[in-house]
């Protein structure tokens, strides 16, 4: 169906190539999974099977790639749009018109079809996806799952016979994507929809792949296979891979399921031992109260009613759906975004009132988009600048970069680093001013797993220093990882508050993989069964 | 009056450009507030809840800025006019050889009333195009659009998407200032926000012209693309004879041919090449906008506003010129005042929104 013969694609303004020498065949009616760090030519490999790269791009595409026997030389994305759908990263990005159905029947309307096919495959779109009860509502309005599925329906709906994705599941709660990625293999199973998928969330997608292609990056030369034996491996791998690497389990498992039958033994093994829960400081010093917090939009409730507290040194975790109110809330805690009710104090001062220099004194916000807060044309000025927002001695800024993340260099222009070295410099920004609060919006979205890990290091030094810092997520490995408590919100309400471990375990929706393999035994991360597996042949000695 | 549903996004132009024609045909103040009334009053009434729906505001602050910019031309760089002088600041005339202009000096009433009317008219022009802009869904006019031409297609929804996207990009960073600690008003604030949110705009609609490429949008069938050449070819000679056609018409002293037949013949070969390559689009329609009552009403409210001041101004009715010199407190036409009227019928003729798209908040946006 789709073939790369020989591809090698250059950038405009780069002397070395994104991709060289390519070679796949990708068979009709597969779901291959595109894996690869952040920055090593996913999106180029996913932009150039409709012909986006290079007709849309620029840069030189050598070799040839066929789509079903069209040469994407020799055809604009456009003419390739009856055969190829392509779902952008940011769904909202690729929308063109206001509400769900007009967005369905955008794709066919350039394709001409006939106004009664339109209004059937509308109709049966709607209901492939679920969308039929929003079917009238503005794009704008809708949650980041319902986002994603307008936008796969909205491409499906013209009936192309290839579907690429580029992270799919990155923006959504692990309820969301379980929906988008069901909708996804029944696309497979019954109309034989070939779907390429660029994805991070290896622990979300592998199981559902037949096959799995890396892109190393810097040229290297890209591997096909099958998950299984590509996963045995691969430099990034989910936790159940982890944990069957550490087990020695043969054949891989890739899903939970196939994990807990070969887990019997290692479950035996473990009986007796407890995980180890990381050091918190056992202060109790209030960083953070609200009481009955609540905040409107208009006339729809985002928060309602909320008690929380954060503690000094402690890491705190936001969990719940799309919307349920995580960034309003910590919108709330920094004092921005629409006039709340109820009370916020942060070490005893409303943030609301604090003035705009005192603010981030007291409380710091890492954005959703990070990229926001830069400003500067290189990294050393915008360390210089943070230095004297923040009133420090010059050079702090620069040189808690060093420490958190020492590849970057100053004369690098922000824009140039990679989504995870952006993130951490902007945190060194915040951080300049030392707030006792630190608040992380979605900290790891479209994060590799490396990138995930050092940035799940430098938080706990964070907290280890005596931060408080609440970050909120959908990514539940990292929350089993880092987080010392849970809070979930539902609809704008706490609806569960608890140790990491607790809240979790008992949530079929947050739980981790590990978690899920190993229950009823309350193991978390890969990290804690490797630290007990190490301590088992002389369980007397060595318990630090 | 009527089901639910959005109203052509055409109907809401033709009302919107009827006003801001008959906005351009009286300098009267009071004729021209109660332009400005009326376009508040149907926005208030029908704007959807979409980003677009919130631009109405920034319209009214333009107009503004365009009154005192040009009430402050007229007293510093052209005060010639009226005896009455309320002020009386230095000034220097520069020399002949610069045109005798004069810079500064006496402020004089009837100077300053001359620039308030001109900026005022020209003020209510902008907000009606603004009433339009905040009515008239953007992706839906597009729609409506000939699809005979590709480029101009893109452009024009990334333009549409371009300035609602401009204003949430604004606000999103005025938020990132105030994480870093930053003043998040005053010029300063503005301009070090403007290169990012156009980057970012930029940014975002190159993707989405990728977007639209890559769901079909001006795809043709075979033999295109000498056809294509050929209607580019067409409707840009008629382009040409259409902007001669018109300087004809306007300046006195040209051959009477090279007025408004050349004007005729240029805009029809447009329109012609527009149609004849509009053929060979495979674009089809999806439950399109029907045009019917309330489309004719709301239309034909705003034409028929654009009538009477015309008609009115045309005749020499008193009223629409406001007098300056001496300054006297402006008389009102009533065929004027019944034109707005019926203009102002649009916020009932036109029918309610879809419930879902309906202004939540109730702002209150009244006022220039």
């Amino acid at each position: 169906m789709i073939e790369f013969d020989d591809v090698t694609i250059t950038y405009a303004d780069q002397s070395a190539p994104v991709l060289a020498h390519v070679n796949l065949r990708i068979p009709e009616g597969e779901l291959v999974l595109v894996v690869g760090r952040t920055g090593s030519g996913k999106s180029t490999l996913l932009s150039a099977v409709n012909g986006l790269v290079p007709h849309f791009t620029g840069g030189t595409l050598q070799g040839r790639v066929l789509v079903d026997g069209r040469d994407t030389a020799h055809h604009a994305p456009r003419d390739l749009a009856d055969l190829v759908g392509v779902v952008p990263q940011d769904p909202m990005s690729g929308f063109v018109t206001d509400t769900v159905e007009d967005e369905l029947a955008y794709g066919m309307e350039c394709l001409g079809l006939a106004p009664d096919i339109m209004r059937r495959r509308v109709e049966e779109t709607l209901d492939l996806l679920g969308l039929a009860d929003i079917r009238q509502r503005p794009l704008r309005t809708l949650s980041g799952g319902q986002r994603q599925r307008v936008a796969i329906g909205a491409v499906l709906a013209a009936h192309p016979r290839i579907l690429v994705l580029d992270e799919p599941t990155s923006a959504l709660d692990p309820g969301a994507a379980e929906e988008v990625l069901a909708a996804l293999q029944r696309l497979v199973h019954d109309l034989g929809v070939t779907v390429l998928m660029a994805e991070h969330r290896l622990e979300r997608v592998v199981q559902y792949a037949d096959q799995v292609i890396i892109v190393p990056g810097g040229g290297a030369p890209v591997i096909q296979g099958s998950p299984a034996e590509v996963m045995q491996h691969a430099p990034i791998a989910p936790p159940v891979v982890e944990l069957g690497r550490l087990a020695g389990w043969d054949p891989m498992p890739l899903s939970v399921r196939d994990a807990r039958r070969a887990a019997g033994s290692l479950r035996d093994l473990l009986v007796g031992q407890q995980p180890r829960l990381r050091v918190v400081t056992d202060s109790r010093v209030e960083t953070v109260r609200t009481s009955r917090l609540g905040v409107r939009y208009g006339s729809h409730p985002a928060l309602r009613g909320v008690d929380i507290t954060i503690h000094d040194g402690e890491i705190v975790a936001l969990m719940g759906r799309n919307g349920a109110g995580k960034s309003t809330l910590l919108n709330a805690l920094v004092g921005v975004g629409p006039t709340r009710t109820g009370d916020v104090l942060i070490k005893d001062r409303d943030p609301a009132a604090l003035g705009d220099a005192e603010l981030i004194d007291t409380v710091g916000l890492v954005p959703q988009e990070p990229a926001d807060l830069l400003e500067a044309t290189s990294v050393a000025e915008e360390c210089r600048i943070a230095d004297r927002d923040a009133r420090c001695e010059p050079g702090t800024t620069r040189a808690l970069l060093a420490l958190m993340a020492p590849e970057i260099l100053d004369g690098t222009h922000p824009r140039d680093l990679s989504e995870g070295q952006r993130l951490l410099l902007v945190l060194c920004l915040i951080l300049a001013a030392r707030p006792p609060l630190l608040l992380l919006d979605e900290p790891t979205r479209g994060l590799d797993y490396p990138t995930k890990t050092r940035l799940a290091r430098v938080l706990a030094d964070l907290a280890a220093a005596g931060h408080a810092i609440a970050l909120a997520t959908h990514d539940v490995e990292l929350v089993a990882e880092i987080a010392d408590r849970v809070i979930i919100l539902a609809e704008g309400e706490v609806v569960a508050d608890g140790s990491t471990s607790d809240v979790v375990m008992s949530s079929p929706m947050f739980a981790p993989q590990v978690a899920k393999i190993l229950s009823p035994q309350e193991w978390l991360t890969v990290g804690q069964v490797e630290h007990a597996l190490a301590r088992l042949p002389e369980p007397e000695v060595g318990a630090g | 009056m009527g089901e639910a549903r959005w109203l052509h996004p055409g109907a809401w132009w033709i009302w919107a450009l009827g006003m801001a024609a008959a906005a351009s045909r009286t300098t009267n103040p009071l004729l021209l507030i109660a332009l400005i009334a009326v376009a508040a009053l149907v926005v208030h009434a029908r704007r959807p809840d979409a980003p677009w729906g919130r631009s109405f505001r920034f319209f009214l602050q333009l107009g503004l800025i365009v009154i005192v910019v040009r009430m402050a031309v007229q007293v510093l760089l052209v005060s010639s006019v009226g005896t009455t002088t309320i002020l009386d600041l230095p000034g220097i005339t520069l020399p002949e050889w610069l045109a005798g202009i004069r810079i500064g000096g006496d402020v004089r009433l009837e100077s300053l009333l001359m620039g308030f009317y001109d900026g005022l008219r020209l003020a209510t022009i902008l907000i009606c195009i603004g009433a339009a802009n905040s009515l008239a869904s953007p992706t839906r006019l597009l729609k409506s659009v000939p699809a005979g031409l590709y480029e101009l297609g893109v452009s024009i929804v990334v333009a549409l998407t371009f300035t609602p996207q401009l204003v949430a990009d604004v606000e999103r960073l005025k938020t990132a200032r105030r994480l870093r600690g930053r003043r998040t008003t005053g010029p300063r604030a503005i301009a070090a926000a403007a290169i990012p949110v156009l980057e970012g705009a930029l940014e975002r609609s190159v993707t989405l012209a990728a977007a639209m490429d890559s769901r079909g949008y001006g795809r043709r069938g075979p033999e295109s693309a000498r056809r294509r050449r050929g209607t580019t070819g067409l409707l840009l000679l008629g382009l040409v004879a259409a902007c001669i056609g018109t300087y004809g018409l306007v300046s006195a002293g040209s051959p009477a041919l090279m007025g408004l037949p050349l004007l005729v013949l240029g805009l029809g070969s447009a329109v012609g090449a527009v149609v004849w390559s509009g053929r060979s689009q495979v674009r089809t329609r999806y439950r399109p906008d029907p045009w019917s009552l309330p489309e004719w009403l709301v239309s034909a409210a705003g034409v028929t506003v654009a009538g009477i001041f015309t008609v009115a101004a045309w005749s020499g009715m008193s009223g629409m010129v406001a007098s300056f010199d001496p300054p006297t407190w402006p008389s009102l036409p009533l065929a004027a005042l019944i034109g707005v009227a019926i203009a102002a019928t649009a916020a009932v003729t036109a029918p309610p929104l879809p419930r879902s798209m309906r202004m939540q908040r109730e702002l209150v946006e009244v006022g220039a």
